[in-house]
């Protein structure tokens, strides 16, 4: 599994389980006043940043040992829920892995799994 | 750290007031946003350069998450500025668009216009740019809604 970037690192991001198995990692993210944003919940652009990082996770994981340049093209996010403080999870699936392009649909949630605090949606440019 | 009291206290609304208090506070003082410029229906906020915002250590480019959060801040902003009041904001959705990467050790600004008012919902628009306007790095378009309103 590759290192995590800075910018993952300060979010505080872990990849807590899953490593080995087929399903792409999660990530979890700690709650922390440098991610708040209105009072009381956190900020959407550390959410966003969460859902970026697991939709490239996915990809990467996908990929495995084949060495693929990726490059965000772009991102649409949806705020479901306001994300209080409490640990923040995230996986991120490939609904297409195509030549050039990769399809990545991404949730976050909190307690529970089946009540997303955001989704998202990205697509991947890639070089192989 | 601001007081939040800061936020709601006075009478008159004052956008780059009101910005740079916003930016000492939680994850944006994390990102070190700034306050650059404003109008009636407009915010522009800086995001300098940081290592420890990048994304890819290979090239040195800033994550697109730092991004998202600069154009979240200046459409939610530009929306306040409009109204001329901080009323109580939740972001429906943000679409971002990275039209090509930030160009390592650059100052992003980010202009977020508020261009239509609805009872319940705002809508935004943005783009980001590393130094010149012509050139940006990313287009934004997104909705708030007021969690206020009836």
């Amino acid at each position: 599994m590759t290192a995590l970037p800075p910018y993952a690192q300060l979010l505080g991001l872990t990849i807590d389980q899953d490593v080995t198995s087929d399903r792409p990692p999660r990530l979890v993210m700690p709650p922390a006043d440098h991610l708040a944003g209105r009072p009381g919940f956190l900020h959407g652009g550390a959410l966003s940043g969460l859902l970026e990082m697991a939709a490239i996770l996915a990809a990467r994981h996908t990929f495995g040992d084949e060495p693929v340049a990726i490059k965000p093209i772009g991102m649409t996010v949806d705020f479901l829920r306001g994300a209080r403080f409490a640990p923040t999870y995230a996986r991120g699936h490939l609904v297409r892995n195509g030549a050039r392009i990769a399809a990545v649909t991404v949730e976050a949630w909190q307690d529970d799994e089946t009540k997303p605090v955001a989704t998202a949606r990205m697509n991947l440019s890639l070089t192989r | 750290m601001a007081d939040r009291a800061d936020l709601v206290a006075g009478t008159a609304f004052d956008p780059a007031r009101f910005a740079r208090l916003l930016s000492g506070l939680g994850h944006n003082a994390l990102l070190g946003l700034g306050y650059a410029a404003h109008g009636p229906d407009w915010m522009e906020l800086q995001l300098p350069y940081a290592d420890r915002l990048v994304g890819d250590p290979d090239t040195g480019v800033i994550a697109s998450g730092p991004i998202v959060s600069l154009m979240d801040m200046a459409t939610s902003m530009a929306v306040w500025t409009r109204v001329a009041n901080f009323v109580p904001l939740a972001t429906l959705d943000l679409r971002v668009d990275y039209l090509r990467p930030a160009v390592p050790g650059r100052t992003v600004t980010g202009h977020g216009e508020c261009y239509r008012l609805t009872r319940r919902i705002a809508f935004v628009r943005g783009q980001a740019h590393d130094g010149d306007p012509a050139d940006p790095i990313a287009h934004v378009a997104g909705t708030f809604m007021f969690t206020d309103a009836a």
